[in-house]
């Protein structure tokens, strides 16, 4: 579904990305992991192009995405989340998540000018599947306050629902749980399995590693900006070179 | 009475230069500070076009407003690559560029001296010489903006704009290309701006740089900020309140000398205290980041 070969990232000489390459594959879920500065966000920030790589490709179901723009990379089916959540903060929270719904007609300027009816007709069948999505993540009750009202927990969850919207291939998730309080990050887990369910392919994020051995089927372990293991979740807590840089740390 | 729909013909004119900002600066959230420069492009090109070629105002008003969107095209650009405040700089420098060359190119322009007698629209003959037909004129096309710009931002399109405006990000990480919205706003306000020139110099039958300076373009802005960014009613009552209220200076039997300069210190004034007390606009809804 995904690989990425050799990515590489310097920023005033510190390599924040160092040779990375790895591979997910379709209808899984993949956490990564490292300690705080590892380059897990740098990562991301290559791979959906919102940063150029100094070097290395990033293919996405074969086709190489290295040099697209970021929303070009978004419409063939890469969606992320932001690590401090980017809403569109002074728009209805139902406004978001239609912004994340895919428009044949709406969105061309000769239809809006013109309020052609197809545009309407297609406006309302959107609205139908934005109110399922934030039915599925339990936001219905907020269907019409701006997002800047909603709790840090909701708006993860707004920007989940947003994310499905796009009814990307394969989710990017930065840090899906963090800061959140023990119900809501059962939620978000289950939502995550969820997905899987319905045949998505998910990449997260995450420093909790409970949660990350709760969900994921494969773990790929960053420090100082290289992969120092990959691999089943039991396999690499048991990993010297990962106790040492992260999880060693934490057994002391 | 004269005199009062004058001011209600200069109003109109204001409202479409306000809604027209209003598209660029409210909804879509791009600092841009040289709105009067697509309105001088306008003015200068069907005043030009019908004193030195004769060619109808009714034709100059729309090859105006082309041209003007050509410029916006151009401003667009920049805004591919600044926002905030780098932007409204950029702008900024636009118009002092096209103030300049409209002061500077003699040869075209007449420069300081102005283009006297610009001629009146006409219909089979019926000139649109007295300040009624004017207004009758006028209030045409603010509709036509109205509706315009009113369906552009009531639909899908227009909800992209206002993402644009909350986080050009997370917009494209929506799938949708940023820049092509901006290019697409940027030339059709400066299309409405161009109108509004062209209204303006065959109304007045006279134009001339000082018509088109910097201090325009942030009244404009104070217009819509006035009214409140991304509400289309805020901006009619932004443009109207702007307009008529130093008008009633007059009354108050000040001197012209003393009238223009309080202008603009009621300006201020006006936006200082909106600022503490409502910076969202009269009827607006969206704040400034």
């Amino acid at each position: 579904m995904l690989q990425v070969h050799n990515l590489c990232k310097e920023f005033d000489g510190i390599k924040a990305v160092d040779d990375l390459s790895f591979t997910i594959e379709e209808n899984s879920i993949v956490s990564l992991v490292g300690p705080n500065g590892s380059g897990k966000t740098t990562a991301f920030n290559l791979i959906s192009r919102f940063l150029k790589p100094d070097n290395g490709k990033v293919f996405l179901e074969g086709r190489d995405i290295t040099f697209f723009n970021p929303f070009r990379i978004a419409r063939l089916g890469l969606g992320r989340t932001f690590q401090n959540i980017r809403l569109f903060p002074q728009i209805s929270v139902l406004d978001n998540v239609m912004l994340g719904l895919g428009y044949e007609t709406g969105e061309r300027f000769s239809a809006a000018l013109l309020q052609s009816r197809r545009m309407k007709r297609e406006e309302a069948s959107n609205i139908k599947k934005a109110e399922e999505l934030l039915e599925f993540v339990g936001l219905s009750g907020k269907r019409d306050s701006p997002a800047e009202k909603l709790s840090h927990g909701q708006r993860k969850l707004l920007e989940l629902a947003r994310i499905l919207a796009l009814e990307p291939k394969i989710f990017l998730l930065d840090e899906p749980i963090a800061g959140l309080f023990p119900e809501t990050k059962r939620t978000m887990l289950g939502l995550i399995q969820a997905l899987k369910k319905k045949g998505g392919t998910i990449l997260f994020i995450e420093h909790d590693l409970n949660s990350v051995m709760a969900v994921a089927e494969k773990v790929i372990v960053l420090n100082y900006g290289k992969k120092i293991a990959e691999g089943r979740p039991e396999e690499v807590t048991n990993n010297e070179e990962v106790l040492s840089a992260y999880l060693g740390k934490r057994r002391v | 009475m004269e005199y009062i729909i004058h001011i209600l013909v200069i109003t109109g004119i204001y409202i479409i230069l306000t809604l027209s900002l209003n598209l660029i600066v409210g909804y879509t959230g791009l600092a841009a500070l040289g709105h009067i420069a697509f309105a001088a492009v306008g003015a200068y090109t069907s005043s030009l076009l019908a004193l030195n070629f004769g060619i109808s105002p009714w034709i100059g008003i729309i090859v105006g407003a082309i041209l003007a969107s050509v410029l916006g095209a151009i401003v667009a650009y920049p805004s591919l690559r600044l926002t905030g405040d780098y932007l409204a700089l950029a702008t900024f420098g636009l118009g002092v560029i096209v103030y300049s060359v409209a002061k500077n190119w003699v040869g075209l322009t007449r420069g300081p001296m102005g283009l006297p007698g610009i001629p009146a629209f006409s219909i089979f003959g019926f000139q649109f010489s007295n300040v009624w037909a004017y207004l009758l004129l006028v209030l045409v096309f603010v509709l036509i903006t109205y509706l315009a710009i009113r369906n552009i931002t009531n639909s899908p399109f227009g909800r992209i704009l206002k993402g644009i405006r909350e986080d050009e990000i997370a917009s494209q990480a929506m799938g949708k290309s940023v820049n092509k919205y901006k290019l697409i706003v940027f030339v059709v306000g400066a299309f409405f701006a161009g109108i509004a020139g062209s209204l303006y110099a065959h109304y007045i039958t006279f134009i001339d740089p000082s018509s088109f300076t910097v201090m325009e373009s942030i009244a404009i802005l104070l217009m819509v900020v006035f009214g409140g960014m991304g509400s289309l009613k805020g901006s009619f009552v932004g443009a109207s309140i702007l307009v008529v209220f130093p008008e009633l200076l007059r009354f108050l039997g000040m001197p012209s000398s003393i009238a223009a300069p309080m202008r603009q210190m009621i300006y201020g004034l006006l936006l200082v205290i909106l600022m503490i007390w409502r910076p969202q606009g009269l009827l607006g809804r969206f704040k400034f980041k």
